[in-house]
Parts: C-alpha cells; sequence; structure tokens
C-alpha cells in the first residue's frame, strides 16, 4: 500500500534496491546528491547529473523528460554516505517556464523492485523555485529511511549545490544545464516551436516553379498559372466591384421609391452611406487585387530573365547567347498580354508549337481599337510588316537549321518591312511577285499538302516524291488580297483549313477592310486565323473568364539589330547543312 | 487531427500555427443502402449532388455545382460528378475545392449542400459524409456525419463565413427537399 507523503514526512524504506519515479506536466531535470553524516556533498563526483549519469548505486536519465525513473541500490553505496537527496530542476535556457510555481506540482514516488510504491509525495507549495530536493532516503541506526522534503531553491541549482556544501556549485550548475540544454535540442523533449507563420506572406517566387519535364516545360506551365491567375484575380476583383455598384444602386433606389425621402438631409445622409459602404468594398477588392498582382509581379520578374529565346521578350539578353536550336520548342511567345487594371504587368502570349492555326496580322483598323487610331495607315501597314518579320524571324529561330522554309507572296513587289527576311537570305525562294508568282507559290504548296496529308492516311510516308521539302512550311502574303482571284483565294481557305495538321502555316498581312470586295466568303478564313495586331489592342479573350486582354506584339526596341542578327545566323546555318 | 462536428457546431478555419487558411476542400462521400426485396442483391443507385451557393450580403451571387464547375472568378471549383457514390469506400466522391484567398472580397458565406438528384430520400444513403479538408496538406479539419437519415432529399451540410480575418465553419445538418440547389434556396436564407 502506498503512503502519501506529506512534507516533512518520513517512511522507513523495507528495500534497499528502489526504484525512484518522478513525473511532471513537463520536461525537467532530475539528479541526485549523495552527502556524507554532516550533510554536505564531499566533492562534484558526488552527484549524478545528466552529464554524469551514474553513480555507484545510483543512475538517473540523461536527459529532461516528463517522467523519470532513478535507480537507486542503497547497499552499494559507498560507506560514508549518509544521506541521497533527490533533486528536480527546470531546464534553463530553453524556453520554457522558469519557476515551478508556473507549472503542474510534480511528484516524487519510491517503489520496489516488484513496481509497488512504497511511498509518494506530491510537491506542492512551490512558486519561485526553479530546483527542489523533492525527498530525501537517509541512513538511521543501519536502516534506510525516506523523507518528503520539498525544498526549493529560487537560485537554482547553483544555490542547491552550495546549500550542500560544494563551493564549485556555480560551474557544476552550468555543466548540467548546459547537458540538458543539448539533450532538449536533440528533440528528446518537445520539438521548439515552429516559427511564427506569416499568414498570406507566400514564399518568394522561383523561375519554374510548376510541373513538367524540362524546364521549358515548366516555365510553360508556370507562365500559364500567371495567366490564369491574373485572369482570375482581375474577375474576382471585377465581380466585387460590380457587386458593390449594384448593391448601391439597390440602396440608392430604396432611398428614391418613397417620396418623402428624395430631398433632404435623410436622404443625403442614406446616399453617403451608401457610396461609403461601396468604396469601403472597392477598396478592400482592389487590395486583395494589389496583392494578387504584386505576387505575380514579383513572379514576373523572376520569369522574365529565365526565359529561353522561344518564350523570351526581343530585348532579352538570351537573344545574345543565341544558338541554332536542336529541337521545336513546346510554344513560341507571340507577344504580351495585360489587363487595362495593371497595364504594367505583361504575361508572355505563349502558343503551342506547331502553330495550330494561322495568324493574320491586321494591318487595318477592323478592331478599331484606341492605339489603330492613332496611326495612320501607311503606318500601320509598316508596323504590320514589321510584326510579321518579328514573327517569322522567331519562328526561324526556334527551328533546327532547315526546319522550317518561309516563303513569302508579295503580289505587289514593294518589299518594304520584310525586308531583313529577304536580306538575310533565309527565304526558301525569292519573294513571289505577280500574279503568276502567287499561282506558282500556292499551287506548290497545295500540293504539298495534298500529297503529305495522302501519305499519312495511306501509312506511306517514304512513297512521296523525293523534290517535296519535308521541312514545316510558313507562307507569308503580303498586303492580302491584293493579286488573288477567285482561285488563289479559294487555295488559300484550303491551306489555311487542312495545312497546319500537316505541317504548312500560314501568316497574312491584310487589312480586311480590303477584302470587303469578296463579301461574307471570307469570313471563316478571318475566323480560322488568329488575330494578331501591329499595335496594343484588346481583342483577344482568355478562355477561363474571358477578359478583353490587351495584346501587344512585342517587337524589338527601336534600332534594334537583333533581328537581322539572329536572321544571319540562321541563314549561316542554313548553309552550312545544305550541300 | 479532426474534428468531428454536431449539428450547429463552428469552427474556426486557423491553423494550429497561427497561419490562415488558403484553400480547403468539401468533400461528400456516400453509400447506397442495401434494400430488400424481390431483387435484394440490384442494388439502386443513388446519385447525391454537392453544391456551394456563393452570397454575398445575404444575396446569392454564384453557385457551383455539377453544371457550373467552375466559380465565374475560378475561386470555388467542383471536381465533377459522381453518379453512383460509394466508389472510394470513405474517400470523398465529390469534391468542392475553394480557394480563401482568391474568394472576391464581396464574398461573405458558402453554404454547401447535397441533393439527391435521384430523387431517392436520405433513408436510402448510408454512411454519408462531408469533410472539410485543408487542401494545402490534405488534413482533416472537420468531419460532419449524416445521420438518421429520414424521408427527405436534400441536405444543408454546412456553411464556411467570414470571421474577423479568416473563416469559419458551421456545420448545418438541416434536412430539406430538392433537386438541385435552386430548390433550396429559400431553404438557405434562414441559416445565412
Amino acid at each position: 500500500m502506498t503512503v502519501e507523503l506529506i512534507r516533512g514526512q518520513n517512511h522507513p524504506l523495507p528495500e534497499t534496491r528502489l526504484e525512484i519515479r518522478v513525473s511532471a506536466g513537463q520536461p525537467i531535470a532530475a539528479g541526485v546528491t549523495l552527502n556524507d553524516e554532516r550533510g554536505r556533498m564531499r566533492d562534484a563526483t558526488w552527484i549524478a547529473h545528466p552529464a554524469s549519469p551514474r553513480l555507484p548505486g545510483v543512475e538517473v536519465s540523461k536527459q529532461a523528460a516528463a517522467d523519470h525513473r532513478l535507480a537507486v541500490d542503497l547497499d552499494a553505496l559507498p560507506a560514508a554516505v549518509h544521506r541521497v537527496n533527490v533533486l528536480l530542476a527546470l531546464p534553463t535556457g530553453v524556453g520554457g517556464p522558469t519557476s515551478f510555481g508556473a507549472v503542474a506540482p510534480p511528484t516524487a514516488a519510491v517503489t520496489g523492485l516488484d513496481g509497488a510504491a512504497i511511498v509518494s509525495y506530491h510537491i506542492v507549495d512551490l512558486d519561485a523555485e526553479s530546483a527542489v530536493v523533492a525527498l530525501e532516503l537517509y541512513r538511521r541506526n543501519d536502516a534506510w529511511k525516506v523523507r518528503a522534503v520539498g525544498q526549493g531553491f529560487a537560485g537554482g541549482l547553483t544555490a542547491m549545490l552550495r546549500d550542500q556544501g560544494l563551493p564549485e556549485a556555480e560551474e557544476l550548475a552550468a555543466t548540467i544545464n548546459a547537458a540538458v540544454a543539448s539533450g532538449m535540442a536533440r528533440a528528446v523533449a518537445p520539438a521548439p516551436p515552429p516559427p511564427p507563420a506569416q499568414p498570406s506572406q507566400p514564399g518568394r517566387p522561383v523561375a519554374g516553379d510548376a510541373t513538367g519535364w524540362s524546364m521549358d516545360e515548366r516555365l510553360y506551365n508556370q507562365v500559364w498559372g500567371m495567366f490564369e491567375d491574373l485572369a482570375r484575380a482581375t474577375a474576382a476583383y471585377r465581380s466585387a466591384v460590380d457587386f458593390a455598384d449594384s448593391r448601391m444602386d439597390r440602396e440608392l433606389d430604396g432611398v428614391l421609391s418613397d417620396p418623402r425621402n428624395r430631398v433632404g438631409p435623410v436622404a443625403d445622409a442614406a446616399r453617403a452611406k451608401a457610396q461609403a459602404k461601396r468604396a469601403q468594398l472597392v477598396d478592400q477588392a482592389r487590395a486583395a487585387l494589389d496583392r494578387d498582382v504584386a505576387q505575380l509581379v514579383a513572379e514576373s520578374e523572376v520569369v522574365e530573365p529565365a526565359l529561353p529565346p522561344a518564350y523570351a521578350r526581343w530585348d532579352n539578353p538570351c537573344w545574345h547567347a543565341y544558338k541554332i536550336p536542336d529541337e521545336v520548342p513546346m510554344a513560341l511567345r507571340l507577344g504580351d498580354l495585360s489587363l487595362p487594371e495593371h497595364v504594367g504587368l505583361r504575361i508572355p502570349m505563349l502558343m503551342r508549337m506547331p502553330l495550330q492555326r494561322g495568324l493574320w496580322i491586321d494591318s487595318g483598323r477592323g478592331g478599331g481599337g484606341m492605339e489603330a487610331a492613332l496611326h495612320d495607315s501607311e503606318d500601320l501597314r509598316r508596323r504590320a510588316a514589321e510584326t510579321a518579320t518579328a514573327i517569322a524571324a522567331r519562328l526561324l529561330a526556334v527551328h533546327p537549321a532547315d526546319g522550317l522554309s518561309v516563303r513569302v507572296i508579295d503580289p505587289t513587289g514593294s518589299v518594304g518591312g520584310l525586308a531583313p527576311l529577304v536580306e538575310a537570305g533565309v527565304l526558301a525562294e525569292p519573294p513571289a511577285v505577280g500574279e503568276a508568282g502567287v499561282t506558282a507559290t500556292l499551287a506548290g504548296l497545295t500540293q504539298r499538302v495534298d500529297l503529305v496529308q495522302m501519305a499519312i492516311r495511306s501509312g506511306a510516308g517514304d512513297a512521296l516524291p523525293p523534290d517535296i521539302d519535308l521541312a514545316e512550311q510558313l507562307l507569308i502574303v503580303r498586303d492580302f488580297p491584293h493579286g488573288f482571284d477567285d482561285r488563289g483565294v479559294t487555295h488559300l481557305r484550303y491551306l489555311a483549313d487542312e495545312g497546319a495538321s500537316v505541317g504548312v502555316h500560314l501568316m497574312i498581312i491584310g487589312d480586311r477592310e480590303d477584302a470587303r470586295a469578296y463579301g461574307p466568303l471570307l469570313d471563316p478564313l478571318w475566323r480560322a486565323l488568329l488575330r494578331v495586331t501591329p499595335v496594343p489592342d484588346d481583342h483577344l479573350a482568355d478562355p477561363w473568364v474571358g477578359h478583353a486582354w490587351t495584346y501587344d506584339p512585342g517587337l524589338p526596341p527601336q534600332n534594334s539589330q537583333i533581328v537581322p542578327r539572329i536572321l544571319r545566323q540562321v541563314a549561316a546555318a542554313r548553309q552550312t547543312t545544305q550541300p | 487531427m479532426s474534428l468531428n462536428l454536431s449539428k450547429g457546431q463552428a469552427i474556426n478555419l486557423q491553423k494550429a500555427d497561427g497561419g490562415t487558411l488558403t484553400a480547403v476542400r468539401m468533400g461528400l462521400g456516400w453509400q447506397a443502402a442495401p434494400r430488400r426485396g424481390l431483387f435484394g442483391t440490384r442494388t439502386r443507385e443513388v446519385d447525391l449532388d454537392a453544391s456551394a451557393v456563393v452570397f454575398a450580403d445575404k444575396q446569392p451571387v454564384d453557385v457551383v455545382f455539377f453544371q457550373h464547375l467552375t466559380s465565374d472568378d475560378g475561386s470555388v471549383r467542383h471536381t465533377g460528378d459522381n453518379r453512383v457514390g460509394g466508389a472510394g469506400q470513405g474517400g470523398d466522391d465529390e469534391a468542392i475545392l475553394v480557394d480563401l484567398q482568391r474568394l472576391p472580397v464581396h464574398v461573405d458565406q458558402l453554404v454547401f449542400t447535397v441533393n439527391s438528384f435521384t430523387g431517392q430520400t436520405f433513408a436510402e444513403v448510408q454512411q454519408a459524409f462531408c469533410r472539410l479538408v485543408d487542401e494545402t496538406n490534405g488534413q482533416e479539419l472537420a468531419r460532419y456525419t449524416l445521420t438518421g437519415g429520414g424521408a427527405y432529399t436534400a441536405q444543408i451540410m454546412a456553411k464556411v463565413h467570414r470571421q474577423g480575418g479568416g473563416w469559419q465553419m458551421t456545420a448545418i445538418g438541416e434536412p430539406a427537399n430538392g433537386r438541385t440547389f435552386q430548390d433550396l434556396l429559400p431553404a438557405l436564407i434562414p441559416y445565412l
């Protein structure tokens, strides 16, 4: 039967091999000191503590814990030992509680080897103390007894050890504390609390932070992720603003519907209140949008410089280290996209390669965009040609040498903005001029599409005539529909519909107004092509929420020689591979 | 550690480390109860549908259900219709993902409902539950088990609403009747 001791009470011990169990609500260090007949420690070796857990007849645990089992064999102790003190101490310097007053009272119990408790003692009434002598086992007339001591020391281990007559108390206490602290650091005790979380503080963005097998794919997915995020964040903002507006209208209607309230201070107050409510919600929405946009801007700042040439802006330094690639990239940058809420944030517009749709570079004011109105038609035509050149140059640059043949149909023969392509010598043949040229080029390409389709359908790729150019084809049509007759237009529609799947791509530069004579017959052709504008214009919709995005072709900076340089490099590579 | 909610109980969706939740998934799972009868082995399939109705100022502004899988702003997404249930045997049969951070600021409540599209009452459903999972780490935050399925065809499960700077979830667990969420809208109003 267990005897509950109160402070100062003693009890005889029937055995000499004992276990002392200590339990506390949280990790504490336990130790044992030995005293001689005068109640003093003979020297610093008369203590078992976490840094030195064994003495003859005594064993304590090496680390702080909420539960301890100390083993004591009283017969094995040196004969000079008359008293065994069981001491407990709170770990210092680990951020836990610093006094026993702040924790649940610990319990010490003495048990025999069979596990039956002989006595137990709740060490209550502790306050500012950080170390305590819990029990003492002492020799009395050749028998051992236990006494509940509960003597606390506000000065901690140092004070306790000094009380037992140890001159080097301070050093020893420091050793013990260090051992306990390093034991805690090994995370036997509860792990240190995690660093305080910073809510809504996303980590620094990293380029390529998306799924994919290659860096190209990861960057591609990341850019699309940014595109979607911006679309969604803006949609959230717009819907909140719409909601705020409609709620304000509703509340104002409510005020106005009662004739008595239409004028006067009541109406003014209600109106002011409704407006304030709207302003508050719009401010909140704006704050949320700003937070998201700031995150995307930060992401854009790390992603843009990391992009490979196929995805990069023309002013990206990667173009200066350009090399002819070995394979076609996943996608191609056709320009930049932005929304009016934050024009500074431009998302690369990446299209999968090979292009599934032809491009229509709009040299007219068909869209009626604000920007287009600022340029005269001559200027627009020149910019359209420049845009076509830049996109064609990019396409050539991302294909392996001889991977892409570019043909130009230029019925009016005014090379103009396409000059860099012609001068660099990257065209498969000189620009087709006049009606005869148009017909010949279209017939050649149509035949190619037809033959390749047949070969694919019948699985007879090796039966193609040897003079077929198996490289991808890009046909640039200048000033459409000049020089085209009905036959030519039909050929072109055939190429637009069937060409992309067998590697024949169209790029038409034209003004829809000029083709008005054809009536609605050409509408399907325009619709089949992706409209690209030489000046910023908001005609592109995203696939998620359908915002109108402003497209900017992202032309090279003025006076930049990067496009001619890249084209010369492409032409040089071509000459070395051709016999 | 997951918390089993009882009807009307609310929990704060704050993480243990003080951070706020950013994305949660409301998962719904069920199994058709075995039937007695002439063809006892023939289990009748039950099609339950999870929907989330998005409210601002007690006005429904958007809804996510099997015919409109993504909210207009993209912050609430339904993973798709499951018309038989019970496939996962404890997994979620239908799930709705909510990006709490991206919800437009005017949205202040989301109510999750379950409807029996095929018209069976909840008496023919067993082991139905709805649970809220922290989507960032897959930890279950709260689980609400439908008990005592009765002669009703819909259940208003729970709502997630703004509370101070964060979000709170309240289990509602009220029976109702209706084939899709539209039938439930009047019944939702008292719980907003």
